[in-house]
């Protein structure tokens, strides 16, 4: 396909999706590809032993930073988007706008690098996973590339 | 079918009547098939659901051309590597990236006989970072890369045949053999059509020098040397006071090349050939060697672009050993020898001769003196043949029938193999006393000790690997599974603890402990290094492009979709290379694609990587294609169609992803 029409295949998949994560629009919560398992833990398992999860000290938040923000799009151009759209709208995972606003930022950044962890042990990372029925893939992103995509999750 | 090793039929045949009466001797054999295995054998293999075995067992395929990796000591199968064989499992020697793997001067070979897998090793001591492993058939050596478990090098063996006698290593891998079994006619196509019958005068052997680059493993020759025509069996490097030397051992040493059984089988004794490995090396360095024809391929598995590359070399570096006399000479072995091996303190060298009835054990001292005085009963075809007597440490007396091969413990014993009377047999090197033995079933070749042919063997097991598996298992019609047996060696009596089947021939094998090999273990490749010319980093850089008659499709998978999934404006006469990239970046995720009417395989595409597939539709209508790999709850869905329209459509060529919303 020329590269004009992919461009529109791919605008068309992602402003066109509608539904939501097991249509629950008041909590769709987001869940960014993650990181690699715990060392402890068992691979893609999921019941390995407690992991330890970041908490609301671990992350703070400032101005977006706009430079951050753009890395974070790199990112999620390569790994995430297969999976989750920009606007509002499921396609495997749940869409991104506005996710910051429903999820904490410890919350969405444990998803994105104890992905596994989550998955075991957070329940509302559960109901997330019996909505959608595809366990995130773990896409190794390391503490540094997740921040920036949860600044880049922050611009949508 | 079975392969009694390097025996015949008239060896068998005399074997017979010998082992009816090793039957009836006392303690040699039981005469049911039921062993007495006592009580605690079950709890010292028994390897708890969700732990770890303690060692990886390296396991030759035979004539499935394979690397079998099993557990020990639960003897569980881990994993088949693809090596010489293409493997529809994994696409290996199917898609497009990893044919070139089985390119050799004679083409596109996908099956070989892998027989002696040998792992790298460092100080003389197994390091767990490679295992190499020969072709018998179209000469060949593989380096497998134990952080990957895959094929990561093949290098072609020119002027070889039956490539045997490989893939021995040196204390630090700065070498592999490989010594030609058969005899043949070297040099341009004149100098090889020569007639049979004068292989006496036109039939020459070689013993090859195989470097692997230690960053790499990338394969090379360094040098070859020219024998006198006989066949090469096996062999082993020196260590310690040996370090430097070479051994193999030889038969045909008759030169016979008709009914070999027979002809080759006339001499009481054949001959291990010492090569002093640092001369040929020093050797070649100051260019005393010449270029030889010798066409050879040389293939490497480049893990940036995911792809073999491969490159022809026309000629090789030969070695005249009667230009260089101190490089190469002959010690009697009885009789028509196989196992050649050396001792953890590599002071003393084993030969097995298949047909005698004893065990010689050559001593490197009295090697290195025989040759300083000259002591030798003559020459064999201009090489000096030392005095057997001379550099004879002394025979073991008695010990069965038909020695095949020997390794060691720790503790200065000695295990050989015997075919004929199908036991193992242990004896103490320093004295030669047998001290223990006990039953196979049936028919051993090689066996194994971890670390049993390194200087610090780790012991504690010997594994059989057994020719015949009748009444072992459950009868499944003419073709029995192959066997292995695991004998604890830990006590002073060898103890037999498990059966376990293998596939293919378990020809010979290595072992070494797990720990050293699992913190290498490569879990996914990293996208962002993915260098593949046709990789797709993200569903964004999907599509689509017509090359003339080719089409490609850059398509990505990841749980549970591909992208594009819908592609029309392909017509009849088209070649599709579907390049697949798995944008997963976990451990165990590979996704599959395979299409309707394929004549290859599917492949299996691991997280990171880009592989492809080539496919020649051969009918109008709409083919679908789908995931073989079970990879989420979603995984029947992920599946996809191409249109294939006439070949004077005008359909136009378009690749995409719909999503619901978009008036499905
Ligand atoms: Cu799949």
């Amino acid at each position: 396909m020329s590269t004009s029409t992919k461009k529109i295949a791919i605008a068309v998949m992602v402003l066109s999706l509608t539904a939501a994560c097991g249509g629950g629009n008041d909590a769709p919560s987001a869940g960014p590809p993650g990181a690699p398992t715990l060392e402890k833990e068992s691979a893609g398992g999921g019941a390995g032993s407690k992991a330890k999860l970041l908490t609301e000290a671990d992350v703070t938040l400032g101005d977006i930073d706009a430079g951050m923000a753009e890395q974070g799009k790199t990112t999620y151009d390569v790994k995430c988007q297969a999976c989750h759209s920009m606007g509002e709208n499921r396609v495997v995972g749940p869409g991104w706008k506005g996710i910051t606003t429903r999820r904490k930022p410890e919350w969405i950044m444990n998803m994105i690098v104890n992905t596994d962890a989550m998955l075991a042990e957070d329940p509302e990372a559960q109901r997330q996973l019996e909505e959608c029925l595809v366990r995130m893939p773990n896409q190794n992103l390391s503490m540094e590339e997740a921040r920036q995509v949860l600044e880049f999750m922050r611009t949508l | 079918m079975k392969r009694p090793l390097m025996l015949t039929t008239g060896t068998l045949t005399l074997a017979g009547l010998a082992f009816v009466l090793v039957n009836s001797l006392p303690g040699c054999r039981p005469t049911t098939t039921q062993t007495v295995v006592t009580g605690d054998a079950a709890a010292k293999v028994y390897v708890k659901p969700g732990t770890h075995d303690e060692f990886y067992n390296f396991v030759s395929g035979g004539f499935s051309g394979q690397l079998a990796v099993y557990g020990l000591p639960s003897g569980r199968l881990l994993r088949e590597v693809p090596v010489f064989s293409v493997d529809p499992e994994s696409g290996y020697g199917y898609s497009e990236e990893t044919k070139g793997m089985l390119m050799t001067s004679s083409g596109f070979i996908p099956w070989d006989d892998s027989h002696h897998p040998e792992l790298s090793q460092t100080d003389g001591v197994p390091d767990g970072k490679w295992c190499f492993i020969n072709g018998n058939n179209t000469p060949r050596i593989a380096l497998v890369d134990l952080g990957t478990f895959r094929t990561k090098s093949i290098i072609e063996i020119p002027n070889s045949a039956g490539n045997h006698s490989s893939p021995f290593t040196t204390g630090n891998s700065e070498y592999v053999v490989a010594g030609t079994r058969f005899s043949v006619p070297m040099g341009d196509d004149a100098a090889r059509d020569v007639s049979i019958s004068t292989y006496k005068e036109n039939f020459k052997g070689n013993v090859s020098f195989i470097h692997p680059d230690p960053g790499t493993g990338r394969m090379s020759i360094a040098f070859q040397i020219a024998t006198p025509g006989v066949n090469f069996d096996l062999s082993h490097a020196g260590k310690g006071p040996s370090e430097g030397w070479f051994f193999f051992s030889c038969y045909n040493t008759e030169q016979a090349y008709s009914l070999l059984e027979v002809n080759a089988s006339q001499r009481d004794k054949d001959f291990i050939m010492a090569v002093n490995w640092k001369l040929a090396e020093q050797l070649a360095k100051d260019g005393k060697g010449t270029r030889v024809p010798g066409k050879h391929y040389s293939n490497w598995w480049n893990e940036e672009t995911h792809s073999a590359e491969t490159t022809v070399h026309e000629d090789v570096l030969q070695l005249d050993p009667k230009d260089h006399p101190g490089l190469l000479y002959f010690m009697p072995c009885p009789k028509s020898p196989h196992g050649c091996d050396v001792d953890p303190t590599g002071k003393y060298i084993v030969g097995s001769g298949k047909l005698a009835a004893l065990i010689p054990v050559f001593s490197f001292e009295k090697i290195q003196k025989a040759i300083a005085a000259n002591d030798v009963e003559g020459d064999f075809a201009g090489i000096p043949v030392l005095k057997y007597e001379s550099v004879l440490h002394g025979e073991v007396k008695k010990p069965g029938l038909g020695p095949l091969h020997t390794e060691f413990d720790a503790n200065g014993n000695a295990y050989t193999s015997f075919f004929v009377s199908s036991e193992i047999v242990k004896w103490n090197v320093e004295k030669l006393e047998v001290v223990d033995r006990v039953p196979t079933y049936y028919s051993i070749g090689h066996l194994m000790v971890p670390g049993g042919d390194s200087k610090k063997p780790w012991g504690k097991y010997v594994v059989a690997y057994n020719k015949i598996t009748k009444d072992r298992y459950l009868p499944t019609g003419p073709e029995l599974t192959q066997s292995a047996q695991l004998y604890s060696i830990d006590g002073d009596k060898m103890e037999l603890l498990l059966d376990f089947p293998t596939t293919g021939e378990p020809h010979y094998a290595q072992a070494i402990p797990a720990d050293l090999v699992k913190p290498r273990e490569v879990k996914f490749f990293k996208i962002e290094e993915n260098k593949h010319p046709f990789v797709a980093k993200g569903e964004k850089e999907t599509k689509v492009e017509r090359r003339g008659k080719e089409v490609h499709v850059w398509m990505t998978t990841i749980r549970s979709h591909f992208a594009p999934d819908n592609i029309e404006g392909v017509k009849l006469g088209d070649e599709v290379y579907f390049h697949v990239t798995n944008l997963e970046q976990d451990w165990d995720v590979p996704h599959g694609f395979a299409i309707k009417g394929a004549a290859n395989a599917e492949l299996l595409v691991m997280p990171g990587e880009t592989q492809t597939l080539k496919w020649i539709p051969t009918r109008v209508g709409v083919w679908p294609m789908y995931c073989t790999d079970f990879c989420s709850a979603l995984h029947q869905e992920m599946q996809g169609y191409v249109r294939v329209s006439p070949a004077n459509s005008t359909v136009p060529l378009k690749g995409e992803t719909v999503s619901v919303d978009a008036g499905v």
